[in-house]
């Protein structure tokens, strides 16, 4: 089957949102376990309870944050190039919080020493808690648009600072995505825990939950009343990929014109709301894995409805709107979307299988009980 | 502002960053083939030892590992980060690679890696070998796209510019997996690795029986490693030989400065065991000349000639005025895309484009171009002899005092009396660092060497920077010093603190030093 080059275009940025939405679920409960790990574990085998729960795990499911940004490089290369070298410190801060999870997971139960494990606990809850925060922050600027430009040759400038983009409606942004993580950690947790540990996760669950609902709905209506951004000349998507030869204009309330165009879209922030309330009551009532399979459906919404409110868009420019990166024209060349489409049809179902054959062998609950006996192996 | 100063700082982060990945990566492509061969052992005979041996050096393992993913995140940062018109230009053909690692390979080798360290209890001993193998393919098949990716940027095949994109676009995606080079540097590189695992393995066993505790262990740790260990070393120097004859054949500049041949000499070449090379001159201050060896190496002929680095300059300063006529033809192409005399004339020279592209790091418009700064752009396009040319001696002597050792320790071991051979044992003790020191250098070789491109006669590596600020620069370097050092002081203490306790530190009762925490005595 050879795909026409603009429906590979639409189907990537589909992919693309499978990454963030496979990242989120997978490499985000584990974040959320990192967050929650200081306040739900009081002393050290209630700790290692909870570090257990994602000790055989945390490693693979990281590879869905790797796999990720290997994708947007790419399939979108450009947008790689204008993100990560514009958002440079807040990229650095991801990744200098992401040094504390190999090694605090690994390293953390090799000392005996009160300290040398607080350290590391702490350790991992910066690498669970700093990176979703700023995906958020990043996202509440991809949604304002950031200051950005190429030049003929198409190398990018950035005029914005590492301040700017920690601005009000991004912070909210932030708090939702850090809600929402936690939740999802929230509910993995009380699936592999029993106790102490699985009452305070109940409640932290039940906290993080109500929060991600208020963002999330305070977040949609003040998108209403900031500038989206509209393509006003014509669009071919099957032109070859140029990120300057559109005309864009700024609009307020066009992030809703998608809903408005597509009504059946509204589908999608529906479920970030069914997913995340239902995942609140299922988990209270203690049906655990039915919570963790509707919060992650209520990640697919939220993600999703960011997603859907900027389509076309992947990253508006607010200083040059023309130059704003789009799944038209950031695009890679038509063989190698091709190509990387096929690889990911290959190798993302071998990946879910290996993946759901490795939790189903460590399934259960993971007690003090266990740690114990396993003092010399379990982190 | 793209400044030479932007440009050293970035090169000197990537450089930093990427060395220091590389002092963990090795350890773990050598000692999971090791964890499968005493697993194997495990599952075949039965014998508990065996089964320990997997999870003592698992566990040193486990402490390399960590870092290695910790530190290999960064430099899939990195490309963005700092390497944003790098990532832009080449991202259609370079990206690939990256995605494809993550997904065939880097989930297999980080999700088995967890059931590797927790499912002794919940799995079969078969399954559990298997865990272990596949976690082996994975991390040996991440090699491979990330050398494919590398290969890639030495030389350039399966590609094309596109003058509408404003980028190089991937035309052959078979040509690029199955770039010679790739391929080429895939096998060395891996093959260094075993080395370096068989070297890790060997030289704290030898710890072990010089001081004459855990004897059985270590006696065995001792003999898989040398076996191991010397069939690595003997496939690292063929492989690399093979290594070295295709860069004579795809990247003459890297081949003339690493031998200092500043003169072409009729076939077949001789070879310099030692130089000085003199670089304001162009040639050597003085030169011990072996005959005929280089033009046997090289080309594997004796009449084939290998061009020295005058001729190639020469060469070179040709392809530089092309390359002019190609950044104007395309300034050009760009305002006015319709025209198809200007794109013919243009399709005519495109293959010289970053040749021109060199001089952009003097002038920022083609007019302002002299012959003189042509002169340089092409003298440009050698890398400093002398760093080459040394450090790929020293990783070669390096390599062939690492096959001395692998070679006596294997003999010694089938003879069965190395315990009684206390100058091999220390030998294989202090020899340790050896084959890292033998990665980074070749890894020097083969980066330093491909400049002034970061793709090589495609892309100079100073137009490739993001525009940072040298400010941002000095910041982030000092951060990842900063981490890094610190980093890398915990898992040293971790790594010798696990050694010298030895397997008593997996708690069975079978071992000396089992009290957690306690020091070998002395």
């Amino acid at each position: 089957m050879i795909l026409d080059y603009p429906t590979l275009k639409l189907v990537w940025w589909l992919l693309v949102g499978v990454l963030l939405v496979g990242f989120a679920i997978m490499d985000g409960h584990d974040m959320g376990v990192g967050t929650l790990l200081p306040f739900v574990g009081k002393d050290d085998t209630e700790r290692r309870v909870v570090i257990n729960t994602v000790g055989p795990h945390w490693d693979g499911n990281q590879v869905w944050f790797i796999t990720g940004g290997g994708a947007i490089f790419a399939a979108w290369p450009i947008v790689y190039a204008t993100a990560f070298s514009g958002f440079y410190w807040a990229m650095l801060a991801v990744l200098w919080a992401l040094f504390f999870r190999p090694v605090g997971f690994d390293y953390r139960s090799k000392i005996h020493h009160p300290v040398w494990r607080s350290t590391w606990d702490w350790g991992l809850f910066v690498g669970g808690f700093v990176p979703p925060l700023i995906f958020g922050v990043a996202f509440g600027n991809l949604l304002q648009g950031v200051p950005f430009h190429f030049d003929d040759t198409l190398v990018p400038y950035y005029t914005g600072s590492f301040w700017g983009l920690l601005n009000p409606f991004a912070l909210l942004c932030g708090v939702v995505s850090s809600a929402m993580i936690t939740l999802q950690g929230a509910v993995y947790l009380m699936h592999r825990t029993e106790g102490e540990v699985y009452e305070r996760t109940r409640k932290a669950m039940l906290g993080a939950g109500l929060v991600l609902l208020a963002g999330f709905t305070a977040a949609g209506i003040w998108v209403q009343a900031i500038p989206g951004y509209v393509i006003a000349s014509a669009i071919d998507p099957s032109a070859l990929p140029n990120p300057q030869a559109k005309e864009v204009v700024r609009e307020a309330g066009a992030w809703m014109a998608n809903y408005r165009a597509m009504p059946a879209t509204l589908l999608v922030p529906a479920l970030a709301y069914l997913g995340v309330a239902a995942a609140l009551w299922l988990a209270w009532r203690g049906r655990t894995l039915a919570a963790f399979v509707a919060s992650s459906l209520g990640i697919v919404g939220v993600i999703g409805t960011a997603g859907v409110s900027m389509f076309p868009f992947v990253m508006p420019s607010i200083s040059a709107p023309d130059a704003s990166l789009t799944v038209w024209d950031a695009v890679s060349s038509h063989l190698t979307l091709t190509i990387m489409f096929w690889a990911t049809l290959i190798f993302m179902p071998l990946i879910v299988a290996y993946t759901s054959w490795a939790y189903k062998v460590m399934a259960g609950k993971v007690t003090a009980a266990y740690v114990r006996e396993n003092e010399h192996s379990a982190y | 502002m793209v400044t030479e100063q932007l440009v050293d700082l970035s090169r000197l982060q990537f450089a930093a960053t990427a060395m220091y990945h590389f002092l963990f990566v090795p350890l773990t492509l050598g000692m999971v083939w090791l964890l499968v061969i005493m697993e194997s052992a495990w599952v075949m005979t039965g014998k508990l030892i065996y089964k320990d041996m997997t999870r003592f050096w698992g566990k040193l393992f486990g402490i390399n590992f960590a870092l290695g993913v910790t530190t290999g995140i960064t430099l899939e940062f990195q490309f963005g980060t700092n390497w944003a018109y790098y990532s832009h230009y080449v991202g259609d053909i370079f990206g690939a690679p990256l995605a494809i690692e993550g997904l065939m390979a880097f989930f297999l080798e980080s999700t088995f890696i967890g059931l590797f360290f927790f499912g002794w209890e919940r799995l079969s001993r078969k399954q559990h070998l298997m865990v272990t193998v596949l976690m082996a393919v994975g991390t040996n098949l991440s090699a491979l796209w990330i050398l494919v990716a590398n290969g890639w940027m030495q030389h350039p095949v399966g590609a094309e510019f596109s003058f509408e994109t404003m980028r190089m676009e991937l035309t052959d995606f078979w040509a690029v997996l199955f770039n010679p080079d790739a391929q080429a540097k895939f096998v060395h590189t891996v093959s260094a690795g075993y080395v370096t695992g068989a070297m890790f393995v060997l030289s704290i066993s030898s710890w072990y029986l010089l001081r004459r505790r855990d004897l059985e262990f270590a006696r065995r740790s001792f003999s898989i490693a040398a076996a191991f260990g010397f069939a690595s070393v003997c496939s690292v120097i063929v492989l690399g030989d093979e290594s070295g004859y295709v860069v004579s054949e795809a990247q003459q500049t890297k081949l003339a400065a690493m031998e200092a041949m500043w003169e072409t000499e009729p076939a077949p070449a001789s070879f310099n065991l030692i130089a000085f090379p003199n670089e304001a001159e162009m040639k050597n201050d003085y030169a011990l000349h072996i005959p005929w060896v280089m033009g046997l190496l090289g080309t594997r002929s004796l009449d084939q000639e290998m061009p020295g680095i005058r001729d190639i300059v020469a060469r070179n300063r040709e392809r530089v005025e092309t390359g002019v006529d190609a950044v104007r033809l395309l300034e050009a192409l760009r305002a006015d895309p319709a025209n198809a005399d200007l794109r013919t004339r243009f399709d005519a020279v495109k293959d010289d484009l970053g040749f021109g592209l060199l001089l952009k790091k003097y002038v920022a418009s083609m007019d302002e171009v002299t012959p003189e700064l042509m002169d340089r752009a092409a003298r440009d396009t050698i890398p400093k002899v002398a760093p080459l040319f040394w450090s790929f001696r020293l990783m070669v002597a390096l390599g062939f005092a690492l096959l001395a050792l692998f070679g006596l320790a294997l003999w010694h071991s089938v003879k069965g009396d190395f315990e009684r051979k206390p100058w091999l044992l220390r030998w294989a003790l202090w020899f340790l660092p050896m084959p890292w020191i033998a990665c980074e250098l070749g890894w020097f070789v083969a980066e330093y060497g491909r400049q002034p491109w970061t793709i090589y006669g495609v892309l100079p590596t100073h137009l490739s920077v993001s525009t940072l600020s040298v400010e941002s620069l000095y910041g982030s370097l000092a951060g990842f010093v900063g981490f890094y050092t610190l980093l890398l002081v915990v898992e040293m203490y971790l790594m010798v603190r696990f050694a010298r306790q030895g397997p008593g530190s997996l708690g069975t009762g079978r071992y000396t030093n089992e009290q957690h925490g306690e020091t070998a005595p002395a």
